[in-house]
């Protein structure tokens, strides 16, 4: 079940399944780093209580997200809202990968 | 600026996996280079212009890697450039940056110090990774400061200082190391560990690199830029040659390009010996780029096609259209009259990238090929298509590894039917004579060959495994190494068993481990009747010769009086010492 989106203050949070089979490696990394450094918003990625820096692409790698993981995506600023909706589209559609 | 006179000259001994003889310049592929400082900074003065050198460098190593990424793409098409996309993402990783440049402040010290300490931390934080990919990564990393730091030394071109010249050090290459060395043409490596049937020293025959492995602590020994010498046909490393020996070895080289080109006038016609029985012969490849030499090496098809890479460097699964196009680029080829199509064999050292498989503590034992194929059907069935499609374009045989007992053969045929059935509905053209083969590599497939023969239409005998499975050997472990032998009579009569079930069955049975490649056991294979021998297309030249010159006679009388002894080191002396007195030119410097 996904959690509802909560939107205070152009703080935007929600949570995404990783479905891809081979999870959030360097490649599939690259993606979200291509669409989070286009935002102004600041963006945090969370999984299992470990936060990252979501426009560093070593410190996303260190959340070693394998299929089926679930990670939190929270955006901060005036962009944050576009921010969650393009990188949680990204991992809904796993990353181009099948 | 430290190497001027008096350099110790020296020789190591190891395990020569991949023959001929290069002369250059070693090139330590190791994190740092000895020679790098680190020191402190004499003041707070010179903190912002040890920053300011240290974003120099970074944008410095961009440029250069942007280079590569282009020069990359020319050479070798999209599939290695997201690795130096990644390596660009890390050069612009605004923690890798902020963490270095918070050390040269608050410790005082210099870029190469701060450098080292960053991916210190970085390499902590990766071994708690439990996924043996994403821990991986950190030599991702480590390449990255590498760059960075030989640019604050005042920049060279740490990829282009290889490509073509150099000579890669290595404790250890895992195979998509290997893949990327191709890709930058170096000239031969050596490695601390690794035995004959590494997938490294396969990867290095392939492509023609000469190599030498196991020798335990040349990483220790040797320094980046020491002049050295590569003798992979003897299983030799010279560091420090003086210029007598760089004349020998000169010498030496010229000797081996010659012959090579010699071997390639027996290369195209058949192996057919003098009383006219004949072997078919096909060349093992992992990269379809290989095919043109399998050609002219005298290759009368792919026997084995390693499906692996397709896999491996990659990080995602490949796509049905991947596969397709692969198996395209060999099937219905000119000049070659069929391809074998081996079924993905991961796991094992090859494996890499799927984090729900459980760490193994046995990987080659463990939960891959045929196994892991009827576990995640989905992703079998992309292949099996990819194959199905290719065959429509010429003679396909298809072959799974690894099958242990006759339900994993049935199972795979069973879906292979599926798939082809649906292909052929859909009204999707479709080889009519793919055939189906397991390789024997098991002992277990070799004691119900009898009821795998009712399935199937093909035998190969990997040997590589087969060998290791019914000795108890681990291939990469090189304490053990010295056990591994193919003229154990234990293996033979394994052999010998597979072939004689095979034809009282009607089925063909090919060799496509390295056995099917090594001269000196040519004629016992004959003796045994083989169908096929396949093998790296380098080994075809001198194996065809030999067969054009043996005869099957003399090979049966071979093998007869082998199958009498009852030690393996018996064996191997007397069928060496036959081999080189029956063909003294082939086996003169080529010792044991």
């Amino acid at each position: 079940m996904l959690p509802g989106l909560i939107v205070t203050d152009m703080i935007v949070i929600k949570t995404f399944e990783i479905k891809n089979k081979l999870g959030l490696h360097a490649r599939v990394a690259a993606k979200l780093i291509n669409i989070s450094t286009r935002f102004k918003a600041k963006i945090f990625f969370e999984r299992d209580g470990k936060v990252a820096n979501g426009k560093s692409l070593l410190s996303i790698l260190t959340l070693a997200c394998p299929l089926g993981s679930r990670l939190t995506i929270r955006a901060e600023g005036v962009d944050a809202r576009e921010a969650v909706h393009d990188l949680g589209k990204l991992i809904e559609d796993k990353f181009g990968e099948d | 600026m430290v190497d001027d006179a008096g350099k110790r000259s020296f020789v190591l001994k190891g395990i020569g996996v991949s023959p001929g003889i290069v002369i250059g310049k070693a090139h330590l592929f190791d994190p740092f280079d000895a020679r790098v400082s680190f020191y402190r900074l004499r003041d707070k003065e010179l903190i912002s212009e040890e920053t300011k050198r240290f974003k120099a460098a970074l944008k410095e190593s961009e440029k250069q890697l942007l280079e590569v990424k282009n020069r990359l793409r020319e050479l070798a098409g999209q599939e290695p450039l997201y690795i130096i996309d990644v390596h660009l993402l890390i050069l612009k990783d605004k923690m890798f940056i902020n963490h270095t440049v918070k050390y040269i402040k608050d410790l005082c010290i210099n870029a190469e110090w701060a450098i080292k300490m960053t991916i210190d931390r970085y390499r902590e934080i990766f071994d708690k990774v439990e996924d043996e990919y994403l821990k991986g990564r950190i030599s991702d990393i480590r390449y990255v400061g590498q760059m960075i730091t030989r640019n604050l030394a005042g920049g060279k071109d740490v990829v282009r200082d290889i490509a073509g010249k150099g000579i890669i050090i290595a404790a250890d290459l895992s195979p998509a190391d290997t893949a990327q060395m191709m890709i930058n043409k170096v000239q031969g490596f050596a490695t601390d560990m690794g035995g004959k049937t590494s997938h490294t020293a396969i990867v290095a025959r392939a492509v023609e690199i000469p190599a030498v492995v196991g020798l335990e602590s040349i990483t220790k020994m040797v320094r980046t830029n020491d002049d050295i010498i590569i003798d992979g046909s003897a299983g030799l490393v010279v560091v420090n040659p003086d210029p007598e020996m760089i004349r020998v070895y000169d010498d030496k080289r010229r000797h081996f390009e010659i012959a090579q080109e010699n071997f390639l006038k027996y290369a195209r016609l058949p192996a057919v010996t003098k009383d006219n029985y004949r072997v078919d012969i096909g060349g093992n490849i992992e990269f379809i780029e290989e095919v043109p030499t399998a050609v002219s090496h005298g290759a009368e098809g792919i026997g084995l096609y390693r499906t692996e890479f397709i896999y491996i460097n990659k990080g995602q699964l490949p796509t049905e259209e991947e596969h397709f196009s692969n198996y395209r680029s060999i099937v219905g080829v000119e000049g070659l009259n069929w391809a074998t199509i081996r079924t993905f064999d991961l796991g094992g050292d090859k494996f890499y990238s799927d984090p729900k498989l459980a760490k193994e503590m046995n990987p080659q034992m463990g939960l891959r090929a045929i196994r892991f194929c009827l576990k995640e059907v989905d992703m079998f069935k992309v292949q099996l298509r990819a194959i199905a499609r290719a065959s429509a374009f010429g003679k396909t045989r298809i072959m799974f590894p690894m099958v242990s007992g006759i339900e994993e053969i049935r199972e795979a045929k069973r879906i292979f039917f599926e798939v082809k059935d649906d292909l052929v509905a859909r009204g999707i053209p479709v080889g009519d004579d793919i055939e189906i083969g397991v390789m024997i590599e098991v002992p277990s497939a070799v004691i119900i060959a009898d009821e795998l023969a009712k399935e199937v239409d093909f035998f190969s005998i990997g040997t590589n495994d087969l060998i290791q499975y019914a000795l108890a050997i681990d291939r990469i472990n090189e304490r053990v190494t010295y056990l591994y032998e193919p003229l154990h009579p234990a293996v033979l009569r394994l052999i010998k068993r597979v072939i004689d079930v095979g034809h009282s069955a009607g089925v063909r049975v090919a060799m496509c481990g390295e056995m099917a490649g090594e001269p000196a056991y040519i004629m016992i294979l004959l003796g045994l009747e083989i169908d096929e021998l396949s093998m790296n297309p380098l080994a075809i030249p001198r194996v065809k010769k030999i067969i054009q010159e043996s005869t099957l006679k003399e090979s049966k009388a071979l093998l007869e009086k082998v199958m009498t002894f009852s030690s393996a080191a018996v064996i191997r002396e007397f069928v060496y010492n036959y081999m080189r007195e029956r063909f003294p030119e082939e086996f003169q410097t080529n010792g044991t």
